[in-house]
């Protein structure tokens, strides 16, 4: 894939995040917020940051991504969709019955998506299988691993962070979507994590901070991630949850419900695009 | 009357099935290169040790984190590989089942689950280390294929078949205690196809694991009660050998099913389900009556939870006099 520049990323973020809500809207089921917070890093990583080849998703030299937190999967399906992956009007059948789209990432149907998770707090162990075959196949391929911050509640996730440091995984790189909600409430209500940066650090993480909406950061986080070597590293990346629709922004209510019609219209007068899908208006 | 006087057959202790499962896949190791094997700091209990001293670079321990380790070997068979998970039986199905359902069934992974320290003859470590649970909750996984061989004959060759040559989600049990000798290396074992080891016509013993050596015993004693008693092993629970099955319900009318493990959910109910579908007939359940165990020697403890040829004698005299004439 061509890695394209700071701009044309951002220019595909905001398609992605008219592709989310578009595809939300119409299975009115999903999760919006989720999905908005991890929009930027997902773009980086597969415009710019991954190799990787749609008309070969099972290239074996391809770099991997696992989305740990599955439940954000409308912005996974809108890069794979915006790289060719599959077609984007097929977007429109999120969640419906016989649809490749299931509602959280199903790896037997659909090319590009790496792992079923869904279940939270497994992404990251499935990335330590993918870096650890990297390893013994004398391989270069590279591990992204995308976590929630709800997700680290899970006890798994932290069997996968001391055996990954153990044995020095530097080929897996873990980004954590830090958007301070989980389902229920605030993460400071739920189950406090802060400070994240010192629990990965203390299990033997490289770690670095970064606004998750800020592309410049995103993609120099993960120049700094290719070069760290001994460790596996952490992108603890802040991010708003509902990023880029302004009364989803912080808004939990979004965590799982999709907008209702004159929410969409506003969301997508937000972000500057007509409101019908541009494949069925040319029909 | 005593076991001594009735039982004509010779008790034979072989290999615990954990200790052929340790030598037939370090064997396998050198054979396939693909094999990965990953243990959960039990590795002198389970027997993979065999294949980490032989094999160390392709042998991982992951510390005691079973969830972590059924997750990272769908990651490495994803790539390629054939991993085989180890750890005892309660730990890595109990610990690692949600692991198991979304990264091996639904995802469709060829990863193997291969435990030690099944049903209660773990002994005198008592409940938490026992394991009663594992078949219901192996044989409800979509596509998983669901092993228990009874001595160190069947689980060399079914080690063989289910890791080299089966493609999909594998769940084998293996025991602690040496296992008495019920085969040959003569023998044929298939996946997936029982073993008649002995011909009656007035009820079938259906058995799996260790209850196959008591059923042997069961079959000369009630000889001795004039009882003819068929006598099958059942070492592959899923998929089940279900044609065997009704062939044998047709010819004694009568079943008894034998297995280490709770009433609910394991071969008993297997069995069940397969009768009520196409030949009912009626059936006597000897396992582990919807209780734990408790510490105590392995034989006392099959003693005591009713896991021996007393309990399936008295079993198939129950279950024959319910036959319909």
């Amino acid at each position: 894939m061509k890695k394209l520049g700071i701009r044309e990323i951002e220019e595909k973020a905001l398609l992605m995040r008219r592709e989310i809500i578009r595809m939300i809207h119409k299975a009115q089921s999903g999760h919006p917020g989720s999905s908005l917070s991890a929009t930027d890093i997902l773009a980086a990583l597969f415009f710019n940051e991954m190799k990787h080849d749609p008309k070969n998703p099972s290239w074996e030299d391809r770099d991997r991504f696992i989305f740990s937190k599955g439940h954000g999967v409308p912005a996974l399906y809108a890069a794979l969709a915006l790289n060719g992956y599959l077609p984007v009007s097929e977007l429109m059948t999120l969640r419906q019955i016989n649809s490749r789209l299931q509602g959280h990432p199903d790896r037997r149907v659909l090319p590009g998506v790496e792992a079923s998770t869904g279940s939270l707090g497994q992404g990251l162990s499935i990335g330590v299988g993918h870096a650890l075959a990297s390893r013994l196949l004398h391989k270069k391929f590279r591990t992204y691993v995308m976590l929630g911050d709800g997700e680290c509640n899970e006890g798994q996730v932290w069997e996968a962070a001391m055996f990954a440091s153990f044995h020095k995984l530097d080929g897996l790189s873990a980004i954590l979507d830090y958007n301070k909600f989980q389902l229920d409430n605030s993460v400071k209500v739920v189950l406090d994590m802060h400070p994240m940066e010192e629990k990965w650090r203390a299990f033997g993480w490289a770690v670095m901070e970064i606004n998750g909406h800020n592309m410049g950061e995103i993609l120099a986080a993960f120049e700094w991630a290719r070069n760290v070597k001994g460790s596996p590293q952490m992108i603890v990346a802040h991010t708003v949850k509902g990023k880029g629709v302004s009364f989803m922004e912080h808004n939990n209510h979004f965590h799982g419900v999709p907008p209702t019609d004159s929410e969409f219209k506003a969301a997508m007068a937000e972000l500057g695009e007509p409101l019908g899908h541009p494949e069925e208006m040319k029909k | 009357m005593t076991m001594t006087q009735t039982s004509k057959i010779e008790k034979k202790n072989g290999m615990a099935t954990r200790d052929a499962y340790g030598k037939a896949l370090a064997e396998l190791g050198a054979k396939n290169p693909k094999i990965i094997v990953i243990d959960g700091d039990l590795s002198k209990s389970t027997k993979t040790c065999f294949f980490g001293e032989k094999f160390p670079e392709r042998f991982f321990n992951f510390g005691i984190g079973e969830a972590n380790m059924i997750g990272a070997a769908s990651g490495l068979a994803a790539n390629g590989f054939i991993p085989v998970c180890s750890s005892f039986a309660c730990f890595i199905m109990c610990k690692g089942y949600d692991q198991m359902r979304m990264a091996m069934a639904y995802s469709e992974m060829n990863v193997k689950v291969i435990s030690s320290h099944g049903g209660i003859s773990v002994g005198e470590d008592g409940v938490s280390q026992q394991s009663i649970e594992d078949f219901a909750l192996a044989v409800s996984m979509p596509k998983f294929v669901v092993l228990n061989p009874a001595d160190e004959f069947s689980t060399r060759a079914l080690v063989f078949q289910s890791v080299d040559q089966h493609v999909g989600p594998v769940y084998m049990r293996t025991g602690r205690p040496a296992a008495p000798i019920i085969y040959d290396a003569n023998q044929k074992f298939e996946m997936g196809k029982g073993i008649k080891l002995r011909d009656g016509k007035d009820v079938t013993i259906v058995a799996t694991g260790l209850l196959v050596w008591e059923a042997l015993v069961a079959h000369e004693q009630l000889k001795e009660k004039g009882i003819s008693a068929s006598v099958v092993d059942i070492h592959t629970l899923k998929p089940l050998d279900q044609d065997l099955i009704i062939r044998e319900a047709k010819a004694t009318g009568a079943v008894v099913t034998a297995e280490e493990h709770s009433n609910y959910g394991g071969l008993g109910s297997l069995v069940a389900e397969t009768l009520t579908k196409h030949f009912p007939v009626p059936q006597e359940y000897v396992a582990v009556q919807d209780t734990y165990a408790e510490s105590g020697k392995p034989a006392e403890l099959l003693i005591k939870y009713g896991l021996t040829s007393k309990e399936i004698v008295q079993a198939a005299e129950k279950v024959t006099k319910r036959k319909r004439l």
